[in-house]
């Protein structure tokens, strides 16, 4: 069989590498050509300019304004839906724990795992959507619920000192149950006799989690980690359907920015372009800083 | 918004999402390009066809699919089609503009027509500075197709070519007629007793009137504020006289803080010391606060024209919306109470490198016949530049006090461009401000600061081109 390897490699992968490099990596490498130009969008002509878009970029507020608004949602997203999606999980694989030896999930785990996984199956504008409508200052869900309880009800998405919060705590409830369908499924991997083992010695549930769960999970919640770090640098669809980077530029992410540059309130294509390039590099240090930096000592079982 | 739109958005915003962004590129420079062998139509110019229209060249037109709808554009399609039965019109209507054609003006293949409007319209400060856009000159100078011995030009109410030249060239065909102003109810008011103020104080007094009967004197759109910019710069206009506009419109240093501005700023910031606001407005957008005052929450909201129409599916029967200019700082103002601000409004373009630029021009000379223009006002409301075209139609009670109120205002009207000129100024700079200013987070001083700061930015910014417009 062996000459007949190349042919076989050479049909199937040929067609998808041209696709990608057509479709995906030339379209990279334009940007990186059009951020070097005064592009702005709607003729043919676009004068190159150098390195001017990153000076422009270097000295612009709004820009580093968006940044610092990614840099927190780096910060906080991925903590937040790893420690709940993890909390989560353990509860519904190990939470119950019936007699002396018995390692089971809380009562109703398969029911609660799905509700989790909703999210999941709703498209992102939707949830913006329907978010938007629990925000509602008047007659949303949270405002009715706090003024029942004849407690005051800030304006949410309105008020810049909550709106950046209520739009995290959407990313971070749309991406929750997702991991906990991952981590769920890690932990299924995980020997029982292991738990039972640690039940025996007498550790508690948070100790079994720190020292044993999370040791074996590593792997996985690198992955996520990744995944969420991308998407805590991106954030784009939330933030552009719920606020549009308002109100007063608080709610603003880097995404919101380009995005505006270009199709928004200018055409310049060619400073979105060099944002856009700002961006690509960022997201691939993230990336690969995460990696990096989680790197461990696999484990295996035998 | 229907489901298609939320699935092209989704789409497009998935692609965008791309951690790499750089697909926001795609269709770059190289590709397109001067297709010079590309065919354009022209037919002979003649007494009946003054603008050299080739009778069977196909015409493409884009249609903004907003408020309007477009069941107005098919009506004027069908009138163009009357006069050339050969002509092939291609019709589509979109949301994305920007999204929908930029491609295709790279490419140099734009459609003939484009209704150029909405929250995803292209920024004119680029089409223009890009030379995309093809010059009007043309049709102004044809004759009106059923006003007999009038050019087009002649037929058009005054302003209306001002709106669309960029440094005195006719480049975009403002349709609709608007003024902007402050709306009530009219029930509301004759059943409590209220008349519409017309001085600031006494504005102020019926608004602590209306608060005592227990509804909130104003609401306002606090996720689009820019909404209420407009009556805080009419009230400086007023006070001050054009010059003030013209002074933000060709950027002139400190404009924004001229002593009128600071007047207006001084006088709209009691409504916010008051608490004059409904609760939470600044965190509905334009349609929720619209709502909220269709349904009698509210007292006062600050719109243009097209109100009515936006609000047809909410509005109660006899709800009778009124539009009345904003009232008068004092007996020192430079304009009288009547002034209101008018203006041509929703933007239509022939692109530059538009096959058939004669078909589009004459698309044109359709929508602005007597018959086009009063078949828009029966369709949807709402008035055209077109002078006179409301005889004999039935107006919509709003749509008859706009009429009204600009017949009142005559000469007086007035009117800015800055957000033409400078997108960007009005839609992100101003609008922050007037959103920390009207919930009440920063003072009148600071609003000022920060639009002039947002002007100064777009002065020293070289990449953006200048206009000037003279008085």
């Amino acid at each position: 069989m062996k000459h007949g390897k190349w042919p076989l490699i050479v049909t199937f992968l040929v067609p998808p590498v041209l696709l990608y490099v057509f479709f995906v990596v030339s379209p990279y490498l334009q940007a990186f050509q059009i951020s070097t130009t005064d592009w702005l969008g709607y003729s043919a002509d676009a004068n190159s300019v150098g390195l001017a878009n990153f000076k422009t970029l270097w000295h612009d507020d709004y820009v580093w304004n968006a940044l610092k608004n990614n840099a927190i949602l780096l910060g906080l997203v991925p903590v937040l839906t790893i420690v709940l999606g993890l909390f989560f999980a353990t509860m519904l694989a190990m939470g119950g724990r019936k007699g002396s030896a018995g390692v089971t999930g809380v009562r109703g785990g398969a029911l609660y795992r799905t509700v989790y996984f909703f999210p999941q199956v709703l498209s992102v504008v939707i949830i913006a959507l329907l978010w938007k409508e629990v925000y509602h200052p008047n007659k949303g869900l949270l405002t009715t619920a706090l003024h029942g309880l004849g407690l005051p009800a800030p304006t949410w998405l309105g008020d810049p000192a909550t709106a950046f919060w209520c739009v995290l705590a959407v990313m971070v409830w749309s991406n929750v149950g997702f991991y906990v369908v991952l981590f769920g499924a890690a932990m299924s991997a995980v020997p029982k006799e292991i738990y039972e083992a640690v039940l025996l010695d007498g550790a508690s549930r948070f100790t079994t989690l720190r020292r044993v769960t999370l040791p074996l999970l590593w792997d996985t919640v690198q992955v996520a980690w990744v995944y969420l770090a991308i998407f805590a640098l991106d954030g784009f669809i939330l933030v552009q359907l719920m606020t549009n980077g308002g109100p007063n530029f608080s709610t603003d992410v880097i995404g919101v920015r380009m995005y505006d540059t270009a199709f928004g309130s200018e055409t310049k294509f060619g400073y979105a372009s060099a944002i856009g390039v700002v961006m690509f590099f960022l997201t691939l240090s993230v990336a690969v800083l995460s990696l990096r930096v989680g790197r461990r000592e696999r484990i295996e079982y035998s | 918004m229907n489901r298609r739109d939320i699935l092209r958005r989704s789409a497009a915003a998935g692609l965008l999402a791309t951690p790499a962004a750089g697909l926001l590129s795609g269709c770059a420079t190289s590709g397109g390009g001067d297709k010079n062998d590309a065919e354009t139509y022209q037919g002979t110019k003649s007494a009946q066809n003054p603008l050299g229209v080739k009778e069977d060249a196909p015409l493409e037109v884009v249609i903004f699919g907003g408020g309007f709808g477009e069941e107005y554009a098919k009506a004027h399609e069908a009138m163009y089609t009357e006069k050339y039965p050969k002509a092939k019109i291609k019709h589509s209507s979109t949301q994305e503009i920007s999204k929908t054609l930029q491609p295709r003006f790279v490419d140099g293949t734009p459609p003939d027509v484009v209704n150029n409007s909405g929250t995803g319209q292209i920024d004119f400060n680029g089409l223009v500075s890009q030379n995309a856009l093809a010059g009007l000159d043309d049709l102004l100078a044809a004759p009106s197709l059923d006003i007999p011995g009038k050019t087009v030009k002649d037929t058009l109410l005054p302003g209306a070519v001002e709106v669309g030249s960029y440094d005195g060239t006719f480049l975009v065909l403002n349709y609709t007629y608007t003024a902007y102003g402050i709306w009530h109810s009219a029930k509301l008011f004759a059943d409590r007793g209220w008349s519409y103020a017309k001085t600031w104080d006494e504005h102020i007094a019926l608004c602590k009137q209306i608060k005592a009967a227990g509804i909130a004197p104003w609401t306002y759109a606090g996720l689009h504020p820019r909404y209420m910019s407009w009556p805080l710069i009419s009230t400086a206009i007023k006070f001050g006289g054009p010059s003030v506009a013209l002074a933000l419109d060709n950027l002139e240093p400190n404009a924004w803080k001229s002593d009128s501005m600071r007047a207006a700023a001084d006088a709209w910031h009691q409504i916010v010391k008051d608490k004059y606001i409904l609760e939470g407005s600044p965190g509905l957008d334009h349609k929720q606060s619209q709502t909220a005052w269709c349904q009698g929450k509210a007292a006062f909201i600050s719109c243009g024209s097209w109100l009515e129409s936006e609000q047809k599916d909410v509005t109660p029967a006899g709800f009778n919306m009124a539009i009345a200019p904003t009232p008068s700082l004092g007996s020192g103002d430079k304009l009288p109470f009547e002034a209101i601000r008018g203006t041509a409004g929703e933007p239509f373009m022939v692109p530059a490198k538009a096959r058939n630029v004669a078909g589009g021009l004459e698309y044109f000379r359709t929508m602005l016949s007597k018959k086009g223009a009063q078949d828009f006002t029966k369709k949807v409301a709402s008035l055209t530049v077109v002078a006179g075209a409301t005889e004999g139609v039935e107006l919509p009670y709003g749509l008859s006090t706009v009429v009204k109120a600009l017949d009142a205002s005559g000469a007086n009207g007035f009117n800015w461009v800055y957000n033409n000129f400078y997108r960007k100024l009005e839609r992100n700079l101003v609008d922050a401000a007037c959103g920390e200013f009207f919930s009440g987070r920063i003072g009148p001083a600071e609003f000022l600061e920060q639009c002039q700061k947002g002007a100064d930015s777009i002065a020293q910014d070289s990449s953006i081109k200048k206009y000037k417009r003279a008085a």
